[in-house]
Parts: C-alpha cells; structure tokens; sequence
C-alpha cells in the first residue's frame, strides 16, 4: 500500500500517522506539501491533524481550498480512498467529501484524553479488521470535534449505515457519558456514500504500539493494507 | 467599494460560545441579557464600482469559503 499523507501550514500529526502507516506497510508514506497540485499516485491519501493555517476563519476552511486539496477531490472521486483525521476531518468536511461540519465542543473546553468508540460497522476500508459493536480505545485532542449535520443530512448517514465510530462508554453503552464533545448521535466518525472516505476526530495512529498507552487504533491501518495491498 | 460582510450561526445551532459570553455579562451585573448569539464580521476591499456585481461576486465568495452554509447565515452589506 502506497500512502500518501497531506502536510499543512500548521499540521503536527502527519508525523505520527506516517509512523503508524510505516508500523504496518514497513515503507515511508509520501509526504505532500499543501501547494502541490499533482503528487504521486497513492493507494490511500490520509489529511492529517493538527491546526492547519492556524484554524483561520473556521477550522479546515483554508486548507479546504488549497491546490492539494482541488487534487485530493479529484482522485476521490475516482474512488482513491482518503482518510482524515480530526483537523484531517474538518478539512475532508469542509471540502465537501463528508456531509456536516465539526464545531466548537459544547463545553467550549479543548478535551486531551482517551475515549471508547463503538465500531458501527466493519464493511469498510477503514474498519474491515474490527468487529461491530466492538469498543476501542483511542485518544483525542482537538477543540472542535462537535459533529453536527441537519436532520434530513443526519437521517441519511443512520440509514445508510454512513456512521464509522461513536463515542460510549467503557462497556459499549452509546449516551452522554462516553460522548466527549456534544457530536450529536455521539458520532466520532463518518464515511462518504461509497465508504471511500472516512472522517474520524479520535488519533488511531497515537495507538499503534503499548507504548502509547494502547494499541486499538493499529487494526484500523492493518485493515487499510490488507483492503489495499 | 468596502463590503461589509456578517456571518450568524442559523437558528436552531447550538452556540455555546454566544451562551458563555452571555452567562459572563449575567454574572458581570447585566441581568437583563438573554440568549446570546455571536457572528463574525468581516470587511473587505472590492476593486468594482457596479454594485449588482460587486454583491454577485460577494455572494460567491461567501458559499465557497467566507460562510459554511451548512450552519451559517451570511449577509452582505456595500459601503460607498
């Protein structure tokens, strides 16, 4: 598998995400800088976390309209996978390749901690090597992770099973507790409608190895290589 | 000419930020606020002297980048 990962003004996980990729491919992804227009093909392209362009205006909005990401769209709709990851998200949204947007969490805190997802579903790129209802522990650390879509938006993601990962509770309970942001239907992360592209604002790539405290996010790269490769 | 252009939450999104800042004036001696919602502002410079087209071109640029329309409002006002 041939990745290739997206670098921003202002990203600060692509290294962690190209180490993740590296654990399970043994090979370096390719690193494209934001003004890059036309980089080498890749099996998958991953858009990384961190604060691109100082989260001006709104958070992924700048970076939604660089070249990189008019490059991005193409492909994806070509059927190249993309993954983004929390600031990654919020740029994937704010390009359109995800429906929704991500706000200001509703208690206005920056939250840095472990969280449990529930796996909706494991017929996906993304999720192949999980099993649903299964619970993962995986880290998260952003400002604005607070998923919001409107009804009719929302209805179609439930219906079409368009729903990735969602915050629980430690024993798989889906309700306030678990839910570390105010998403509404605790969701932590969504596909496009083909399972393509997959937004989620949990870091699997800081759980790849016991070391970081857990290793529930390394399943989610294996599953990518095995679907990939 | 200048372009004033304001951006609002649409009714119904949540806005916890508008809802802290209106708690603080609360706590602060104004009991008399209420609901509380905040926006942004922003001002530009537009090179164009025809207004109908000068707000086309607004219009534009608040879809594609100035306003995320699946939660924003967004209105445009021409100065001189």
């Amino acid at each position: 598998m041939k990745a290739a990962v997206l670098v921003f003004p202002g990203s600060n996980r692509e290294g962690d995400v190209a180490q993740a990729i590296e654990l399970v491919t043994g090979r370096r992804p390719a690193m494209v800088w934001h003004g890059d227009g036309d980089f080498e093909k890749a099996d998958l392209i991953v858009v990384p976390g961190g604060f691109s362009y100082g989260d001006y205006l709104r958070c992924g909005a700048m970076a939604a309209q660089s070249p990189v990401m008019a490059e991005v769209k193409r492909r994806a709709a070509q059927g190249v996978p993309v993954l983004g990851i929390c600031n990654g998200f919020q740029i994937v949204a704010e390009a359109g390749l995800l429906p929704g947007v991500l706000m200001r969490n509703a208690h206005l805190k920056f939250v840095c901690a472990d969280v449990h997802l529930k796996v909706e579903t494991s017929q996906s790129l993304f999720t192949n090597r999980y099993q649903v209802g299964q619970v993962i522990k995986v880290p998260v650390a952003h400002a604005e992770g607070n998923y919001f879509a409107d009804a009719e938006t929302l209805r179609r993601l439930e219906d079409r099973g368009q729903i990735a990962f969602r915050y629980c509770a430690p024993d798989g309970t889906v309700d306030g507790t678990g839910n570390p942001n105010g998403s509404i239907n605790n969701i932590a992360g969504i596909f496009n409608e083909t399972k393509t592209v997959m937004g989620l604002m949990p870091h699997p790539e800081n759980a790849t190895e016991p070391m970081f405290g857990g290793t529930d996010g390394k399943a989610l790269f294996e599953g990518l290589v095995e679907a990939l490769s | 000419m200048k372009a004033r252009v304001h951006v609002t939450l649409k009714n119904g999104v949540l806005d916890p930020q508008g809802k802290a800042i209106g708690h603080s004036l609360n706590r602060l001696g104004f009991p008399e606020v209420g609901d509380v919602r905040q926006g942004k502002f922003i001002e530009l410079e537009i090179a164009e002297t025809d207004k109908a087209k000068a707000k086309a071109r607004l219009d534009e640029m608040c879809r594609k980048l100035l306003a995320n329309t699946v939660i924003e409002n967004y209105s445009i006002e021409l100065v001189g």
